[in-house]
């Protein structure tokens, strides 16, 4: 109990010193505007797109999982399901955050709702996580209510919040907690296919510039649908094998076990279509397809490849969930899922940066033999400052929602 | 209604860059000093790159002048999310920089790379500042949103306005785009590709004209006549 007091405090303490170097960070780019950021001529998205692609997979990934149970009826899921509907509510919030503020107009973000171009990937990204957002705030209304109602009269923090979100509503007879389950099951239902529009949308974004041969692939939308099951999926199974409440039951450790089993095959798909794209490209051996796979393997940031995406994103976990003595013990699952979480950074690092610095224009680069035309790309502070600050945010405010909101993992029997 | 093209006979050019200094007079592209510019911020709508072939002793080098090539088929204005990247009915593609909300997918997009983001308010040295051009059509863009050529619009514009006070007809050979004016080895043809009368449709139809990346589909409306 002591040393969990001692890392809650920890980790407010450290939420707090994030959000300190976010509001630099803020105060810079509202000042500034992007004039001290280290993206340039060629480069022109960095951080903050990265970012705001890792927490949309992070998202998409959670929901997706909660599906399993909302939409499909895999009951095995039950215990973490709100939590991840919480997940991906908080995970949106951090990836739109990002992105706002990677743009050269906040203000008029309103535009892509007033005049789109239905021609453009990022329109529709626009519109569909919008509805995406809609409709995980009222699922989870719907899961929720209930407690929200049950809560109400506990006195305190949780009290006033949850008088709060009934909304009004005080039913807690059974016929409308049978009407819950109806709604969530058809949002659920309805959300899936809206989750693989708006996430594969993401991957298309990228996917359809025909101007980056490394992004320009038909696999593209699929690995990121892929890519933010297994992101969602370790974020989940490191929160649930860390932090549950009811650790050290057989229940607990059985549902460990197969969130584990369900990371490592995902592990195992995701590398399997990442191969599948990095070997097609070298093989065929095409300048402008290969450089940007070189850039990123053995470029200057090669260890963001080989250590993070590989290492810490394959290796690690595919022995940790894989070996007979490891993945039977709930914290080393746990760990294979933070490091899965730590090592989609660096994918998404590396799915923005290294295809941005080969030009299309070959030789381009080298005609222009100055600092203006850099390949070189790395955040500077104020990009880390605001990302920290953004991350800070939603890691706050999912402690406060874990803590105030009925999200806790819950044992089967109870939910 | 014309389609305006332009060709540039590499054989002529050498790389004197006074079609960049023109182009930044004109169109009040802001300078970048040495910090930014090693940001990677400086606005060149119309740069002379020189593209080096070959390895020493064996090395060529082709000097390709680079203005936005105005596709036919663009594609910046697909990927657009608020239609502020457009072509207009004569072919030239354009930016309402009221409407960009500087996402910078556009700039990703381009295979030439002729789009630029302002990364910061527009600033001159106190000399330059007097020499901008008072046009309000080139007014200098706010930072935030996205910047390109414009193939000179604003004198199309006074070209038309030219001609009707003048009391005759519009005619093509009227507007001509700075960087085409000030070519010291007139290296640089601008007109309507769609007139086979006009000069640089002829020209465009040379066994010597190219244009960059034509396999990508994009149908630039910039030729190129090879050296040799």
């Amino acid at each position: 109990m002591k040393t969990n007091k001692g890392l809650t405090l920890a980790y407010w303490v450290i939420v707090a010193l994030m959000l300190v170097l976010g509001a630099i960070g803020l105060y810079w780019r509202l000042t500034f505007g992007h004039r001290l950021a280290n993206y340039g001529q060629l480069i022109v998205w960095g951080l903050w797109v990265a970012m705001y692609i890792y927490f949309i997979g992070l998202s998409a990934g959670a929901f997706l999982i909660s599906a399993l149970v909302y939409a499909f009826g895999v009951e095995r899921f039950r215990p973490i399901a709100r939590l991840a509907l919480f997940t991906a509510l908080v995970s949106l919030l951090v990836a739109l955050l990002h992105i706002w503020f990677d743009l050269g107009h906040m203000a008029r973000f309103y535009e892509v709702y007033t005049r789109p171009n239905f021609l453009s990937m990022m329109a529709w990204m626009v519109w569909l996580y919008t509805g995406y957002f809609i409709l995980l705030l009222v699922e989870f209304w719907f899961e929720t209510r209930q407690d929200f109602v049950r809560w109400s009269k506990e006195p305190g923090l949780t009290g006033a919040i949850s008088r709060l979100l009934t909304l009004g509503s005080k039913d807690l007879s059974a016929s409308s907690r049978a009407r819950d389950e109806k709604v969530v099951k058809v949002l659920g239902t309805i959300g899936v296919p809206l989750a693989v529009m708006f996430h594969g949308g993401v991957g298309a974004l990228f996917g359809v510039v025909s101007a980056r041969p490394a992004w320009h692939s038909g696999l593209f939308p699929l690995i990121f649908l892929v890519s933010a099951l297994v992101s969602g999926g370790g974020l989940l199974t490191a929160i649930y094998a860390l932090l549950a409440p009811n650790r050290g039951t057989a229940e607990y450790q059985s549902l460990v076990r197969d969130l584990g089993k369900l990371v490592l095959g995902l592990v195992l798909l995701d590398a399997l279509f990442t191969f599948a794209e990095y070997s097609i490209a070298l093989y065929g051996s095409i300048p402008g397809d290969v450089a940007p796979l070189l850039a990123a393997m053995t470029g200057p940031f090669w260890y963001v490849f080989w250590i993070g995406q590989v290492g810490l994103g394959v290796v690690v976990p595919v022995v940790l969930l894989g070996w007979n003595r490891t993945n039977r013990n709930p914290f080393w699952v746990g760990v294979a899922g933070l490091s899965v979480v730590f090592a989609f950074v660096g994918v998404r690092l590396n799915i923005v940066v290294p295809p941005l610095s080969v030009p299309e224009l070959r030789g381009l680069v080298q005609a222009v033999p100055s600092a203006r035309m850099t390949t070189l790309y790395v955040p500077g502070a104020m990009e880390w400052f605001l990302s920290i600050g953004i991350i800070g945010l939603g890691m706050g405010l999912y402690a406060l929602g874990y803590n105030l909101l009925p999200v806790k993992p819950q044992a089967a029997k109870e939910a | 209604m014309a389609r305006w093209g332009m060709v540039i006979d590499l054989d002529k050019c050498f790389a004197c860059q006074s079609c960049t200094v023109a182009c930044r007079m004109e169109n009040n592209t802001p300078v970048a000093g040495p910090d930014q510019a090693s940001r990677g911020r400086a606005i060149l709508w119309n740069e002379v790159l020189p593209f080096v072939e070959g390895e020493y002793p064996n090395v060529t080098m082709t000097f390709i002048p680079r203005p936005c090539q105005h596709c036919d088929n663009p594609p910046c204005i697909k990927v657009c999310p608020v239609k502020a990247t457009y072509k207009n009915e004569e072919g030239i593609v354009l930016i309402d920089y009221d409407r960009c909300i500087g996402c910078r997918f556009c700039t990703v997009a381009c295979p030439y790379q002729v789009r630029y983001f302002n990364w910061y308010r527009p600033e001159w040295p106190e000399a330059l500042k007097e020499h901008l051009n008072p046009d309000p059509e080139v007014a200098p863009r706010p930072k935030g949103v996205v910047e390109k050529c414009t193939f000179c619009i604003q004198r199309l514009r006074k070209a038309r306005q030219k001609a009707e006070a003048e009391g005759r007809p519009f005619n093509p050979t009227d507007y001509v785009p700075a960087c085409v004016q000030t070519c010291t080895g007139h290296a640089r043809y601008f007109g309507d590709l769609d007139d086979p009368d006009s000069l640089v449709s002829q020209l465009a139809a040379s066994p010597r004209a190219f244009r960059l990346l034509e396999e990508m589909g994009t149908e630039p409306k910039v030729y190129y006549l090879k050296q040799g």
